[in-house]
């Protein structure tokens, strides 16, 4: 890997990389993201690489093949993993298993067929309406793909992909026709806002940092990404390390920093896996070190790992953990623009910031600032998963509506089943109703209906969501993420989901709706940090929009989604019943009582109400049914039980 | 050192760049109610009791007024509805953990909190930390620190420094707003280091 | 527990990082990595060599979830209660592996077969409710699935 010293040496090894690149030669590239491979694709890439092999695609005098297999990153529709497009055609494979690896390379690779059953079809559809080109797919044809697009182009452990693609000539342009003035301007015209949470201004935060007089100043990549049911992070550090990479670089020479952070989740082996690749590569080519591309600039970049705490993600908490003590938050003034990592200025972005910085170098501020709505300018990437039929990473334009987002992109809610309510912003996020389904997605209309964008997690939540279970479970989660440094935060979540267990349980009493406004207001009002002040969001807004349910909670002790266990019941129609005892084989509890012949009976003492019987019911009889606010009717007699056949009747 | 002019409840105070709003507020005898702030310690902003309402360019916050730097031309308030509303939920928050701690009843008298509004939570513990700060940065010993996070937060002596340190200190035992240091401190001793006259005969 | 030859690889691992309070996290994430939990002798040594009191380092190892102070057992069972799991059902998934396993979250078994801990997303959403075991994916999973795949283990 040779170093690389200037513009002109990165413009010669990027042609040579690309001309030693046929396009007209078979390229399939197999996603595996974490996804994926838990999907089984390392299995797949296996196959395919000995199938080719077996059908003598493989030149023997340099073992290079006459098709490439390329390991990449997470395209983003991990509903239908583990997939693969094979290029140049760019055929779209999706389910794809070992045992379809030989016909893949016979068929489609050799004698250039598709192959029907590995396509794309719609859900519900069986046969019609297959789609061939990735592009066409629904799911991607209404994205707007700037960041994650690159990803299925390249193996994130091999920097020559970065490079075909344009790689590291935003740092050239930053580097060598910029000052970094007007680097911190174009991100400010831009528009970009900070893609972690907050939202702030971008360029805004970059040039308190570059205004301070401070020699050492630090760029750190926020990787934390602890929202559960986020991935965007990760998929663009595991499938695109050198895009942040560089984006950080741009960065650090912008503010006037030479040192930086990655801080990232051990529990994303992957991306700490590629990032540490990707900087040893950079490394030796010249991207990081000293003097980058001949133009003086100094610039090196440390790998460090959070160890299992939410509350890290918040900028002053990261700074703590990066200093090796405990993520307690820091009081804010001072800024961590003044006073940061080991008192000095620093600026932390996430990810996906980062990621967006190198799009704006290269294509200008206008590029950016065209995308978007007045206050929110760009795509997004959302990671769209709960009860959709495509489960994904999706980035799309700000100001694109959330209906659009779930129904055209994720296809809509499954199993025929009402759509309740989308959860953006993570824990501290708040659940959007039907009603506000046409607000176009942006910082500032999140904020309105009481959710907020936080760093992209869109989770769909159908009829059988119970709002006061998911205000419980947020709850929790915060409770268990809280620092416990400070009495609001710690007590107050403590205090609110003590109330929000009783109403799920059926302790719920009068008073206890405007208790919970009442610590909220608190918990919002004193807390020390971000986490603390926006933890009531799921309390207030599930009661500003699902009040009912709380009411039905408190006062009829009914759970109106048949979710929270203590207030519900399962129960054997005994009309419908057929005894065909797939429900008592199946219940984990033995709490069924039934013979062959015999109608079931559940033992209400013995139930713990799994549901695995009401799930295992054939549709056909769905005999099994839930109670709530009801009491169940007794079992019916033993004598009564024996069924008889309408034949053996008369 | 530059002088900084604020406004403090109606008042015009003279500050220092360095100081915080409490340190202002006190320095013309303005009292913000305080429990885990003391002058020896590094300011803490933990349990929020001296939340007051600050006022800059037009926008007005809650902040902790112990770790809040004064500014020129800040306007704070140290009493108001919601200010006294939210001092009232963080005491009936803490009495839940301590419901006979002088000094919380004392506040809770003022604010007209109630000790029994929530469940009770009886740790005997608020965590406002000044034993474990007050070791490590006064007397730097370290012999007692926090384990765990959020809800499950808690103080703990570290047996084998604090057998060796304790006895002739127990300089934290008067700071503590809940006497609960002294019971931690005299549990840890029982089960870790008992005094020889108090070991169970069998191991004499 | 062989201690001499723990206390080789600890001590290297110590070793690899700069004396220094800011390695802390760094270390200890790999002797945990490494040795499965975090004895006491282990804890001492990486407070006297990085000069960071134990008090600290107690509140260091309580505080961060990757960390156990007592061993683990064979096999890590960690059900995912991310919320496009936890509404795809995995309260119930939980409840039952909870069941079959008899420890709680956090717990290990008597006989050090199973460890079991809850995880906050592993970004696998699709494959709702997961539970992933010694490192494997099971996705999909059901009360009475989770049996089939307990099952496989000893």
């Amino acid at each position: 890997m040779p170093r690389i010293n200037s513009p002109a040496e990165l413009e010669e090894f990027r042609k040579d990389i690309i001309s030693k690149r046929d396009p007209n030669k078979p390229c399939i590239a197999i996603c595996t993201g974490t996804g994926c491979l838990a999907l089984g694709a390392a299995n797949v890439v296996t196959a395919l690489k000995e199938e080719i092999k077996k059908q003598g695609l493989e030149t023997k005098v340099d073992v290079e093949t006459k098709v490439d297999v390329r390991e990449t990153g997470c395209p983003g529709f991990c509903e239908r993993g583990p997939l693969l497009v094979i290029y140049p055609e760019e055929i779209c494979y999706l389910q794809v298993e070992p045992g379809d690896a030989e016909e893949i390379i016979s068929e489609t690779i050799v004698a250039k067929k598709v192959i029907d059953r590995l396509l794309y079809a719609a859900p519900g559809t069986d046969n019609d309406e297959k789609i061939v080109r990735e592009s066409e797919i629904p799911f991607y044809k209404h994205q707007m793909r700037n960041l994650i697009g690159n990803n299925i182009k390249i193996d994130p452990k091999n920097i020559d992909d970065y490079l075909a693609v344009g790689g590291y000539s935003a740092l050239v342009k930053a580097l060598c026709q910029e000052t970094p003035e007007q680097v911190v301007e174009m991100v400010k015209n831009s528009g970009l806002r900070g893609r972690g949470g907050a939202g702030f201004s971008a360029g805004m935060k970059w040039e308190f940092a570059r205004k301070s007089p401070e020699k050492t100043k630090y760029v750190i990549v926020n990787a934390d990404e602890g929202d559960p049911g986020a991935f965007m992070d990760r998929a663009l550090l595991e499938g695109n390390p050198h895009s942040v990479l560089e984006g950080l670089t741009i960065g650090a020479f912008a503010i006037g920093s030479h040192e930086g952070y990655i801080y990232v989740r051990q529990e994303y082996p992957l991306a700490v896996e590629n990032v540490g690749i990707a900087i040893e590569q950079a490394e030796a080519q010249g991207f990081l070190g000293k003097n980058i591309l001949g133009s003086g600039f100094d610039f090196t970049i440390e790998v460090h790992q959070g160890a299992g705490a939410f509350v890290c993600g918040e900028e002053t908490a990261l700074l703590m953990s990066l200093e090796g003590k405990p993520g307690e938050p820091r009081p804010r003034p001072p800024y961590p623009a003044v006073k940061g990592l080991w008192g000095k200025p620093t600026n932390i972005n996430n990810v996906e910031t980062w990621a967006n910085v190198p799009l704006i170098i290269n294509n200008g501020a206008d590029f950016l600032s065209s995308i978007g709505t007045e206050s929110s300018k760009g795509t997004k990437i959302f990671s769209l998963v709960g009860k959709v039929n495509n489960t994904g990473l999706v980035e799309v334009p700000m100001g694109i509506t959330l209906r659009d987002i779930i129904y055209e992109v994720g296809g809509g809610v499954p199993g025929g089943k009402k759509f309740k309510a989308v959860q953006t912003g993570g824990p501290s996020g708040g659940c959007i109703p039907e009603e506000h389904l046409d607000i176009g997605v942006d910082f500032d209309q999140l904020a309105k209906v009481g959710a907020i964008m936080g760093s992209g997690g869109m989770i769909v939540m159908d009829e059988d969501t119970c709002m006061v279970d998911v205000a419980k479970y947020f709850l929790k989660f915060l409770a268990g993420e809280s620092c416990g440094k400070c009495s609001p935060c710690r007590e107050g979540i403590r205090q609110m989901h003590k109330i929000l267990n009783n109403v799920s349980e059926g302790k719920g009493r009068e008073g206890d709706i405007e208790l919970l406004e009442e610590l909220c207001e608190a918990t919002r009002n004193a807390s020390l940090c971000a986490l603390g002040g926006t933890a009531p969001n799921p309390v207030l807004n599930t009661i500003r929009y699902f009040r009912d349910e709380y009411e039905a909670h408190i006062k009829e002790k009914r759970c109106p989604a048949y979710v929270c266990k203590e207030l519900i019941a399962y129960y054997i129609d005994p009309d419908k019943c057929t005894a065909c005892m797939i429900c008592s084989r199946k219940c984990p509890a033995e709490a069924i009582v039934g013979a062959k012949k015999q109608i079931h009976v559940i033992d209400q003492e013995k139930c713990t109400n799994c549901g695995t019987c009401f799930e295992v019911c054939p549709s056909r009889f769905s005999a099994v049914t839930r109670l709530s606010g009801e009491p169940v009717p007794p079992p019916i007699p033993e004598e009564e039980r024996t069924i008889v056949r309408k034949s053996e009747k008369k | 050192m530059s002088e900084i002019l604020l406004q403090i409840d109606g008042r015009e105070v003279k500050a220092s760049e360095g100081m915080t709003v409490l340190d202002a507020a006190q320095s013309v005898g303005i009292s913000i109610p305080t429990l885990c702030h003391h002058e020896k310690l590094d300011p803490y902003g933990a349990c929020r009791i001296c939340t007051v309402e600050v006022e800059t360019g037009g926008r007005t916050n809650l902040v902790a007024a112990c770790i809040f730097p004064v500014a020129q031309d800040l306007v704070v308030r140290t009493r108001s509805e919601q200010i006294d509303q939210t001092r009232k939920t963080l005491l009936e928050l803490m009495l839940a953990h301590a419901p006979d701690a002088p000094a919380l009843l004392e506040l809770a008298q003022e604010y007209g909190a109630d000790k029994d509004r929530f469940e009770k939570e009886p740790s005997f513990c608020i965590l406002c930390g000044l034993c474990v700060r007050y070791c490590a940065e006064v007397k730097k010993a370290n012999a007692i620190g926090f384990v765990d996070r959020g809800p499950n937060r808690e103080i703990n002596f570290m047996p084998e420094i604090a057998s060796k340190e304790c006895w002739n200190c127990k300089e934290c035992f008067p700071l503590c707003p809940t006497s609960y240091v002294q019971a931690a401190y005299h549990l840890t001793e029982a089960l870790a280091f008992p005094p020889p006259a108090s070991k169970p005969a069998s191991e004499e | 527990m062989t201690v001499a030859k723990d206390n080789g690889k600890i001590d290297k691992i110590i070793e690899k990082y700069p004396s220094e309070p800011g390695s802390l996290i760094q270390v200890l994430l790999e002797i945990q990595r490494e040795n499965r939990w975090l004895p006491k002798e282990a804890l001492e040594k990486v407070s006297k060599k990085l000069k960071v009191p134990l008090n600290r380092i107690q509140h260091i190892v309580t505080f961060y979830k990757a960390f156990s102070l007592v061993p683990k057992g064979r096999h890590e069972v960690h059900v995912c209660t991310g919320t496009a799991c936890h509404v795809r059902g995995a309260p119930r998934l939980l409840d039952s592996v909870q069941d079959l396993i008899g420890i709680s979250p956090g717990e290990t078994d008597q006989d050090l077969k199973f460890s079991l801990d809850t995880v906050s997303c592993v970004g696998c959403c699709a494959l709702g409710p997961v539970m992933v075991v010694d490192g494997e994916y099971h996705g999909k999973m059901a009360p009475a699935k989770s049996e089939e795949v307990l099952k496989n283990y000893d």
